[in-house]
């Protein structure tokens, strides 16, 4: 994990989220196409199964050159017990409200387990 | 002293040494342990604070940033998405990766950074909306620059739990298993060394009587000898007497006064 994380070049972040999410966070300059063609990042739209979202969560896990996956609120609860079943700390799956959908704290994944611990509700 | 709770060893003094010495040991560790513990507590405490604080704030950020968002994409038409999306190239926007140290757990640490250079989306909306696109660019940038720092608490409150889960597990099988289990094995055998002590005493004493009774039959075999002996001194050898303490005739002693020949239960030859 050491070396993984002492990567000078720097890691990727990718995300999974409807188009115009995707949009704003690629103007940004977070999207990357290597040389394969493979990009950093998935569309999802409603034709979009949660069979690839899955698929793709998993193969942004399994690289090493992604530190953080941005994952869309509405996208997440199609793939909620692949993304519960997720624990380690890199890389990083973080839960981002989606344009047309606003962000629900009750439905975070990470954030029920924190106030649990810290003893809110 | 359950017989169960303890482990098997011989009740020995060596043992009870080792046994002492493992005993300091594991109250020592269990102390650090426990000091380990409480500053991972600390520093779990104060971090979900941040993440519940940060998660909140992170909504109305990406509210900005989509609102700046629709912003541009008035202004510079409906397909300038197509032309973001063709124009993604190699990320501008990386993560650095460093590593923190809270009381020996090694906590992954996040820092989001744009390499330096011009990219194609500088002149993206150049004909049509580019103020609002750039400024579009700089909302989104400041929320990855958040998400990255949530990422940074949400990676730390991963890692710091297990650690705090296995230093948990270690303080309380310190506490409950192998302390317990070698005091017990301490008073076992501090109560075995006892009893052997007691029987090494008895013991004693039970030889000291049988040589006390022994000594008593023997002076008085020794005086039925002696008056034996000097009715019988006239004809016997002309050999002058013995003067023994007990005034002992003869330079042998009695064949049944030798250890050798006597049989008696306690004494090991």
């Amino acid at each position: 994990m050491a070396a993984q994380v002492m990567n000078n070049e720097g890691m990727l972040l990718a995300v999974l989220a409807d188009e115009d999410t995707i949009t704003g966070f690629l103007l940004a300059g977070v999207g990357n196409v290597d040389l394969r063609k493979k990009r950093n990042y998935l569309v999802v739209d409603s034709k979009t199964s949660a069979r690839q979202i899955e698929q793709a969560f998993k193969e942004f896990a399994a690289r090493d050159d992604i530190a953080v996956i941005l994952i869309s609120q509405q996208v997440a609860g199609q793939i909620r017990n692949v993304i519960e079943a997720h624990n380690r700390p890199i890389p990083a799956v973080l839960e981002i409200p989606s344009k047309d959908c606003p962000y629900d704290p009750n439905q975070d994944s990470l954030l029920t387990r924190v106030k649990h611990i810290a003893g809110f509700n | 002293m359950s017989s169960q709770n303890r482990l098997v060893v011989v009740p020995t003094v060596t043992v009870l040494t080792v046994m002492k010495a493992r005993l300091i040991g594991a109250t020592k560790g269990h102390a650090l342990l426990k000091k380990k513990a409480d500053a991972l507590t600390m520093r779990f405490r104060q971090l979900l604070k941040e993440i519940i604080d940060a998660k909140e704030n992170l909504g109305s950020t990406m509210k900005g940033s989509f609102f700046a968002y629709t912003e541009a994409q008035y202004a510079a038409g409906e397909n300038i998405k197509h032309t973001i999306m063709d124009n993604v190239d190699t990320a501008v926007v990386k993560v650095r990766g460093d590593l923190d140290n809270v009381a020996g757990v090694k906590i992954p640490r996040f820092e989001s950074f744009v390499l330096p250079g011009e990219t194609k989306m500088d002149l993206t909306g150049l004909g049509r909306g580019g103020q609002q696109l750039q400024s579009c660019r700089k909302a989104y940038l400041s929320a990855v620059e958040l998400l990255v720092q949530l990422a940074n608490l949400q990676t730390a409150f991963l890692t710091l739990d297990e650690a705090l889960k296995v230093t948990n597990r270690r303080v309380n099988a310190l506490e409950n298993v192998v302390k317990p289990k070698l005091e017990n094995t301490i008073s076992y055998i501090k109560a075995e060394l006892d009893e052997l002590e007691r029987e090494e005493f008895f013991r004693l004493k039970k030889v000291q009587k049988n040589k006390q009774k022994k000594q008593m039959a023997q002076m008085a075999e020794d005086a039925a000898a002696a008056a034996a002996g000097e009715k019988a001194e006239a004809g016997d050898l002309k050999m002058p007497p013995f003067n023994g303490p007990q005034g002992q005739q003869g330079v042998q002693p009695p064949t049944n006064s030798s250890l050798l020949n006597y049989k008696e239960d306690d004494l090991l030859f």
